[in-house]
């Protein structure tokens, strides 16, 4: 119905366009001059179209529910029923309207039910003709105001303006929304587990917490030296520190070849399949490390003598490291060629080479670039999840042997979520706890990274 | 005396011909304008005489240059050398993004022309002092050049091109990016470098030409139509086009 009803509008609205057009074109035959070109005296009637529209589909989406629910509870009153019992009852009758109630069913439930329904088709019909007479009287209104000195521009290009903010806007409230959610059950989690331990701690063993039958009390004691982070933070950094000693070097150089060495030819055909690299799932990657990598270093190292296991942090770290070679090789290559050839000029007509223009110009003038593709990457390995998991292993130890295994923040999410979760209990907040903590620390990174490259803008531009 | 000696240059970009066998003398410690309508290869002559057309890739130039009696375009010429001898100003003031200091100490640098920070001081401060800068930066090398204005910056890339005490200086439209004031800097600086430097500067300004220079060089749709002294090229020509040009008739 309400589909119907939308595209019943939406025609409308182009209904609108094309009268408002129209209506434009008759004025300017009579050679009198338009304030604005004819389609957006179009725009301007459908926007009169669309806006009544909207707002009357809002205010009957908040208010529509509350009205009815009132309206059924209204048979209920003075009848000594307590709140919830009130909620449930209503509940219970929108469920039999729906044929999914299941329990008893009481004269009175079929009564409200009946009411529901037959409350629901009238609000569903006055939608349908206030949306519409408001439509069209709207359009109708501005249909006859509009002459050959009207304004059309402003409004059309206001409301696109609108359009356009509303768009940023819910980008931004959005980001606050999930900040807010991991806040609140981060702020649980800490009145279980005292900050200190989390920050502190050197045992991260939530499984200890999958133990707790969740019909027994909340004993905070039995959670000491479980939530401990350390492990897991450092094993993050760790995991990330390999990817980049992997991705840097190797990315740098190769966008440093594609952008100023390799040939048109070369550059054409290298640059697509580079870029190739990034479009790999994670997932692939991560059996790629685990049943390719991982097998193949423990051999390895076996035969060097050497301790090796078979998830090592080394297999994890190093395929990581290939995941996001694209990531800096691209960017930094469109960086590097985006620095003006006048430059390179310069530098090559005081006799300078190759590697010393590149070396002595061209990399410092395209520094913040490659800062930041830099630091893109390094967020990506930190964020990382599906490889972790595969190659490196779910059991958070405390190393900073490559060889062995190690866990990071996102990989112990998962552990942590996987299976039955109650809300409410430590070990799913320690999950809200983890996000936000990497959430911190991606923030942190990126504004470090902002400082930088606004710092070399200001010394070089 | 012939600092510079063009032997029937062509230039190619691919399969289309830029430059058609020009031949031409330039004489040391002269200033030698280069004058003609957009296109017609002036620049494209200048940047064969350091070897800069190398840079692009479907440039191919034929032909004989001898500097110092040597032919640049021989396989046995080191183009390191051949850029340290033959510095370049270009149209649009383009210093490095480093400090004032670094973009002067770049050349001596890359070149090992200094042995000491004394040394690498001393080459700073008279190349800019050559290049009429150093009063006005002296207490801000080590501030970014491109902090500088138009005429400063450009100012600052001469004194890039002198670091390094080039014999010929190739200039490549300095003033057209800059205002009257700081074109008149330029120039001035131009008369007062030829003592020690050969000039050879392209220019879309007759007037320029007519200031600056002894010898005028007219080019015209890849050919060099006329070449001598700048008081007869522009009082007496012998051709007509250049007669044309000269007076405004077309370009």
């Amino acid at each position: 119905m309400n589909l119907i009803l939308f595209t019943f509008i939406v025609l409308l609205g182009f209904t609108s366009y094309y009268f408002g057009r129209k209506k434009a074109y008759t004025i300017q035959s009579t050679k009198k001059r338009l304030t604005a070109l004819p389609q957006f005296y179009g725009y301007y009637l459908a926007i009169w179209c669309a806006i009544p529209a909207f707002i009357i589909f809002s205010l009957w989406a908040i208010f529509e529910p509350t009205i009815v629910k009132l309206l059924i509870l209204s048979d209920y009153s003075n009848q000594g029923y307590l709140d919830d019992e009130l909620n449930l009852l209503y509940e219970k009758s929108k469920a039999l309207s729906r044929g999914q109630f299941t329990g008893e069913i009481t004269p009175f439930i079929e009564a409200s039910a009946e009411k529901y329904l037959s409350l629901r088709s009238i609000a569903q019909s006055s939608k349908v003709v206030i949306v519409l007479s408001a439509i069209i009287a709207s359009v109708a209104y501005a249909y006859k105001r509009i002459s050959s000195n009207s304004r059309t521009r402003e409004p059309v290009e206001k409301f696109l303006n609108a359009v356009l903010f509303t768009a940023s806007l819910a980008a931004i409230l959005t980001t606050v929304g999930i900040v807010f959610s991991l806040i609140f059950q981060t702020i649980d989690f800490f009145k279980v587990i005292p900050l200190f331990d989390f920050v502190f701690g050197t045992h991260w063993y939530p499984a200890k917490a999958f133990v707790r039958d969740s019909s027994e009390a909340l004993d905070p004691t039995m959670y000491s030296d479980t939530f401990g982070a350390v492990p897991i933070f450092a094993g993050t950094f760790f995991i990330a520190f390999i990817a980049m000693c992997v991705a840097i070097p190797i990315g740098l150089m190769s966008g440093i070849y594609l952008a100023e060495y390799a040939s048109t030819k070369v550059r054409q055909y290298a640059k697509p399949l580079i870029e190739i690299l990034a479009g790999i799932p994670t997932v692939v990657y991560g059996f790629f490390a685990a049943l390719t990598v991982g097998p193949f270093l423990k051999e390895l190292g076996t035969s060097m003598g050497l301790e090796v296991s078979a998830e090592s942090a080394l297999a994890a770290g190093g395929v990581m490291g290939i995941m996001i070679i694209p990531f800096i090789s691209s960017l930094s290559d469109d960086v590097i060629t985006s620095v003006p050839q006048s430059l390179r000029d310069g530098s090559y007509a005081m006799g300078a080479t190759k590697s010393e223009t590149i070396k002595r110009v061209i990399f410092p003038a395209a520094l913040p670039g490659i800062v930041g593709s830099i630091l893109l990457g390094v967020s990506r390995a930190i964020g990382e999840t599906m490889i972790v998991v595969m190659a490196s292993g779910l059991a958070a130890n405390l190393t900073l042997n490559p060889l062995e295994s190690t866990s990071t923040i996102t990989a112990q999410i998962v552990v942590i979520l996987i299976g039955d979760q109650a809300f409410g209990d430590p070990k799913t907040q320690a999950a809200f706890a983890l996000g936000m903590s990497l959430f911190l620390v991606t923030l942190c990174l990126n504004i470090v990274a902002l400082r930088v490259v606004k710092k070399y803008r200001e010394k070089y531009e | 005396m012939i600092k510079i000696k063009a032997k029937d240059v062509d230039v190619f970009y691919g399969k289309k011909q830029a430059l058609f066998n020009i031949s031409l003398g330039i004489e040391e410690n002269q200033v030698t304008a280069l004058i003609g309508p957009s296109g017609c290869g002036k620049s494209t002559f200048l940047r064969c005489l350091n070897r800069m057309n190398d840079v692009i890739d479907i440039c191919n130039v034929k032909g004989e240059i001898l500097i110092n009696d040597f032919n640049i375009n021989d396989k046995s010429c080191d183009v390191v050398r051949l850029r340290e001898k033959i510095g370049m100003v270009f149209q649009k003031p383009n210093p490095f993004p480093k400090t004032l200091y670094e973009n002067v100490s770049y050349g001596p640098t890359i070149h090992g022309m200094a042995q000491s920070k004394q040394e690498m001081d001393e080459i700073v401060e008279t190349s800019l002092k050559k290049a009429a800068l150093w009063e006005e930066v002296k207490d801000r090398l080590h501030e970014p050049g491109t902090g500088l204005s138009g005429g400063q910056q450009q100012r600052l890339c001469i004194a890039r091109a002198i670091s390094v005490r080039p014999e010929v200086i190739l200039m490549d439209e300095p003033c057209s990016a800059l205002d009257p004031i700081a074109t008149a800097q330029i120039e001035e600086l131009i008369d007062e470098l030829k003592k020690e430097h050969t000039i050879i500067i392209v220019t879309h300004s007759m007037a320029q030409a007519a200031r600056v220079s002894q010898n005028t060089g007219f080019f015209h749709l890849g050919q060099l139509i006329e070449h001598g002294s700048t008081d007869k090229i522009f009082k007496n020509p012998d051709n007509k086009k250049t007669q044309d040009y000269i007076t405004g008739r077309f370009g």
